[in-house]
């Protein structure tokens, strides 16, 4: 039941959205989410958007990780 | 994809592996995946091939379908039979056997059991069909409740009078306390789940390593995620260190969602929750409040049901426990597969058994005589 993809707003009519995620679009209630602004990714679960994913945090581990590669050779 | 590809990057995933063999050391490791979307993660990664021999990884109680016990899965399966319901629910449950048939079988024989993906379908089957009643299988964790509450409040906005919830809903926290409490395995660390988190915020875990002296790290999905999460596990046990660490900042937030929280606790109160393989678990359920009884289905609509009874050979309860293993059942991949389950652990595409015989190494054992 937990779909752990993000996906991309990119249409927003009220509490309803429109999301994409590898070329497939479906609808997102999101209602359940404060500020979601078109181009946000979001982690959807059973047809509504639980969380905005935070795009810094997400550099953020990203960086630590290319860190923890890079001393160990 | 974005957010996805860089979290597979299997090089990172290697060298992680070795960071966690040379932060381990020689001792016995064990640590529990609660959720039922990692297991399945860590099979489809084949992450155990990854980790030293010493790391033991368990799956805990976190999938949903697994839990529901058979007396729940009754109950749905007698409201099939009533003529004037359509019961909606999502996928995983229409196959998991009851004590006496499954939904499947019940729709086989004529019951009007529609999948849905979300609530939002079960509410425009219900606006469509206002002549019946409309039942929602209400199973899930944090993660799923808040859509479900949602549904419940705006039924109530449009005074739709034939949507009802048949809630089974449960929450983690008490159940990773029961574990511990139960002490029938030494669990080291938690892997603890990342979507039930993006609600509860990381503060709910604290009870662990503060009364427990057991780390804690919530996790993402991908197999870096999960290695990550390891790695700090590892790093805090070796170290004498115990608290609850977010491997999956990205999305989840130490508040968690507030909104999400304040639709659940509108709608349902905590209650006692019987839990497959577990039993009853003080304040882990979720019934629904007194002011939205009338869209409580067990409140509203009889069903007699007979006592319920469990397949004797199905081990589901002691795997989701964390005390055995699906290579450990007779039935494994011989009389119990996906295509014909015997418990709800082969189920669910969330379920231990199936994450097992989906993506094991191992093969399943012939059958017997």
């Amino acid at each position: 039941m937990c779909l752990a993809i993000p996906i991309r707003i990119v249409e927003r009519h009220g509490i309803v959205g429109i999301g994409e995620v590898g070329g497939v679009r479906r609808q997102v209630d999101l209602q359940l989410l404060d500020d979601v602004q078109i181009g946000d990714y979001v982690i959807v679960h059973a047809g509504f958007a639980i969380q905005k994913l935070d795009e810094e945090e997400a550099a953020e581990t990203l960086s630590l990780l290319s860190e923890l590669i890079s001393g160990d050779s | 994809m974005k957010y996805l590809d860089e979290f597979r990057n299997k090089a990172a995933a290697k060298r992680l592996a070795s960071r966690i063999s040379s932060e381990v050391g020689e001792g016995e490791v064990t640590l529990m995946e609660v959720c039922g979307t990692h297991t399945m993660a860590v099979h489809r990664y084949g992450i155990k091939g990854l980790l030293p021999p010493n790391i033991r990884l368990l799956s805990g109680p976190g999938c949903p379908v697994c839990v529901t016990s058979n007396r729940y899965i009754d109950k749905a399966i007698a409201y099939s039979k009533q003529s004037d319901v359509i019961l909606t629910t999502f996928g995983d449950m229409v196959k998991v056997p009851g004590s006496r048939s499954s939904l499947a079988r019940e729709m086989s024989r004529g019951a009007d059991v529609r999948i849905v993906y979300s609530t939002t379908d079960a509410l425009k089957i219900a606006r469509d069909n206002t002549e019946r009643k409309v039942i929602f299988l209400g199973v899930g964790f944090e993660t799923t409740v808040p859509t479900v509450a949602t549904s419940i409040l705006e039924a109530d906005r449009m005074g739709m009078k034939n949507y009802f919830v048949l809630s089974a809903h449960k929450l983690i926290p008490p159940a990773m306390k029961a574990l511990l409490d139960g002490g029938e395995l030494k669990i080291d660390g938690f892997i603890c789940p990342g979507h039930v988190s993006t609600i509860t915020g990381t503060q709910v875990y604290e009870f662990i390593p503060r009364n427990y002296r057991v780390p804690c790290v919530v996790a993402g999905f991908e197999p870096v995620d999960i290695m990550q999460a390891i790695y700090t596990l590892v790093q805090q046990i070796t170290r004498g260190i115990a608290e609850v660490a977010n491997q999956y900042r990205r999305a989840v937030r130490k508040e968690g969602n507030p909104k999400a929280r304040e639709v659940i606790y509108e709608v349902f109160e905590p209650s006692d929750s019987d839990w497959r393989g577990i039993g009853v678990i003080p304040q882990s359920g979720l019934m629904i409040r007194q002011r939205y009884r009338k869209y409580d289905a067990e409140a509203n609509i009889d069903v007699e049901i007979e006592p319920s009874a469990e397949n004797p050979r199905c081990i589901c309860g002691a795997i989701l426990r964390g005390v055995k293993e699906p290579l450990e059942c007779t039935l494994f991949g011989s009389l119990c597969t996906p295509e014909h389950p015997k418990g709800a652990c082969m189920v669910s595409s969330e379920g231990t058994c199936a994450a097992y015989y989906n993506y094991g190494r191992q093969m399943p054992k012939k059958p017997e005589g």
